[in-house]
């Protein structure tokens, strides 16, 4: 065999090994998502019944009860989050991408809405506890609402400010040339353009907060007990799930593979969602 | 009149467009001040620690809340070991997958594999943690840990890596699942940049007789480097402060140890378990000096992230 022709071999063979390989990472990827997804619905199936939603979570040690407190809390401080944050992320989305894009100060502004936007959640849930709990002296569901809030912020900041800037200019132009104030091209020619890309935003900062956990442990706390007063501490989805899981009573820990299930078929409806919107706009 | 109406006309909307991007500007800066704001609290809860340790804070081993003293080096270890280990296992196989994703996979399968990879993103953290304590943790613990340290705790370097007690809990297994959580972020980072690469390049060196694997080599990783770079500092600023998955298996142990078996605790898992039940000012204060540190390291990591991916955009006149 001449040199070249071996050469040629080991290259060829590196080449192989190296596809090989890639296979496989993408393999062991994949692998990790089926084995997780699997054990979350058969765990969480078993455990799954309307006693779920009908029922109160169970003090230590009984043998009945479900999570209707902590889905209904769950709800609405998500929902409190989505409506406070929203607006103020669309309203400095906009200023992004109309008013200083390309300028420093805009630069700077996507700068650090993304370093909060991959911030850990326990920083901004300490951050709140001082900004919230601290002064008025408690654990709420509002605190809760607010930390989850800092969460949605940054996303709906990004997507619209993505979408706005993807408006073509002529429709800009066309619309001031017609006289128009810009207040009104933002609002009535920009945000009618953008709007499916801002909800598919809006949509997934949901389901991203839908699982959320860190930030409500010293926000929200947890409330064994029913409550819709946001001023009064308040369980979550997650929350309990963490209690529960942690837990030496196995009847908790079957709660707890419930929630898991409600939680991951949540987030997962919402992105199959969120995407829907997006192509239906294509 | 058509005049004067069409002047008052211009003066309201004048007024209105100013008030709008008035307004807009406030949500603006509302944003930049928020995340300075986090900075600035977490600090001033921080003080009493800050002010009773010094910068001994950061450097001192032990942490014992029945004696009220307070030092970060165990957490901050914790931290950061977990988080290498992660990288060390994310980014080979986040660089396969996208290699796979750009070159090898058949085009009907590049969809539905990056989508699904792109939901193993979407899965909530606490899932990941409930998984790994009840699932991978008695798994780890019967099969591989026990063989992990007989067969490599003896050997000369290494050694000390895999001994202790093989419970399936511990700084490893946290690297482990913090890896299976950063493997979408910086693949999809990965397989984006690699999408960039000019064809033409691309088909000069296959043209010139290159394998897929050197062209992988020699021309698309020298071409986004500057951005894998900021893709592997975004997955490592995620790991930083990642709290439930790895407050469910690291088993909260405060000491330092060089073995992989051995449970720990990091920054986050620490502010989980402790805060709600912090009562001493002075408790409640490390842990808030605890979470500024976090705070400050994962800042710099984004950073430095995000400057590496701005480059990749400059070059491309975007």
């Amino acid at each position: 065999m001449s040199s070249t022709q071996r050469l040629y071999n080991r290259r060829r063979f590196y080449n192989a090994a190296t596809m090989v390989l890639s296979g496989l990472a993408t393999a062991f990827g994949l692998f990790f998502l089926v084995w997780i997804l699997f054990v979350t619905f058969s765990k969480g199936f078993d455990a799954l019944g309307l006693h779920l939603f009908t029922q109160m979570t169970p003090p230590p040690g009984e043998e009945t009860g479900g999570m209707l407190n902590a889905l209904v809390g769950s709800l609405m401080m998500c929902l409190v989050a989505v409506l406070m944050a929203a607006p103020i992320g669309i309203a400095a989305g906009t200023y992004l991408a109309e008013y200083v894009n390309y300028h420093w100060i805009g630069e700077t502004i996507r700068f650090v809405n993304d370093i909060l936007l991959s911030a850990p959640s326990i920083v901004l849930g300490l951050f709140v506890f001082t900004l919230v709990v601290e002064p008025t002296g408690g654990f709420s569901g509002w605190a809760g609402a607010i930390a989850l809030g800092f969460i949605v912020l940054p996303v709906v900041v990004r997507t619209t400010d993505e979408m706005i800037r993807l408006v073509p200019v002529q429709m800009r132009e066309a619309a001031l040339s017609l006289g128009i104030p810009q207040r009104k091209v933002n609002t009535q020619i920009l945000y009618r353009a953008a709007f499916p890309g801002i909800l598919t935003g809006i949509l997934l900062s949901l389901a991203r907060i839908s699982g959320e956990t860190a930030p409500l442990l010293f926000t929200a706390l947890n409330n064994q007990y029913w409550n819709t007063d946001m001023s009064k501490p308040m369980a979550s989805v997650p929350g309990v799930v963490f209690q529960f899981a942690m837990s030496p009573f196995e009847y908790w820990n079957k709660l707890a593979w419930a929630g898991a299930l409600i939680v991951t078929l949540f987030v997962l409806l919402i992105s199959v969602f969120a995407r829907v919107v997006l192509a239906r706009k294509k | 009149m058509t005049n004067i109406q069409s002047l008052s006309r211009t003066k309201t909307d004048t007024r209105n467009d100013r008030l709008f991007s008035l307004t807009v500007a406030v949500a603006g800066f509302f944003v930049l001040i928020s995340l300075f704001a986090a900075a600035a609290m977490m600090f001033k809860g921080g003080w009493q620690a800050f002010s009773t340790f010094g910068m001994g804070f950061l450097f001192d081993a032990n942490w014992d809340v029945a004696q009220g003293h307070y030092g970060a080096m165990v957490p901050i270890f914790g931290t950061i070991i977990t988080s290498l280990i992660a990288l060390l296992i994310a980014v080979p196989i986040s660089f396969g997958i996208a290699i796979f994703l750009t070159e090898l996979s058949p085009n009907w399968l590049r969809i539905p594999v990056s989508s699904a990879i792109e939901l193993l993103a979407g899965i909530p953290s606490i899932i990941f943690g409930m998984w790994g304590l009840f699932i991978l943790v008695p798994f780890l613990g019967e099969y591989v840990f026990p063989w992990l340290s007989e067969n490599l705790g003896e050997k000369a370097v290494i050694g000390p890596l895999f001994q202790g007690p093989p419970l399936g809990i511990g700084v490893g297994t946290a690297g482990l699942v913090l890896a299976i959580m950063i493997i979408p972020f910086i693949s999809s980072v990965m397989r984006e940049v690699f999408l960039t690469v000019p064809t033409q390049l691309k088909e000069s060196a296959y043209a010139l007789g290159s394998t897929t694997t050197e062209v992988v080599w020699n021309i698309v990783l020298p071409y986004t480097r500057s951005a894998v770079i900021g893709g592997i500092f975004l997955g490592l600023g995620r790991a930083l402060g990642e709290t439930m998955a790895v407050t469910f298996v690291i088993g909260n142990a405060y000491e330092i140890s060089a073995g992989l078996l051995n449970p720990g605790t990091s920054i986050a898992s620490t502010i989980a378990n402790e805060f709600g039940e912090a009562v001493d000012p002075l408790h409640k204060s490390s842990l808030l000096a605890l979470g500024f540190v976090l705070f400050i390291l994962t800042f710099c990591v984004l950073s430095i992230a995000k400057l590496m991916l701005r480059q990749l955009k400059k070059r491309d006149g975007n």
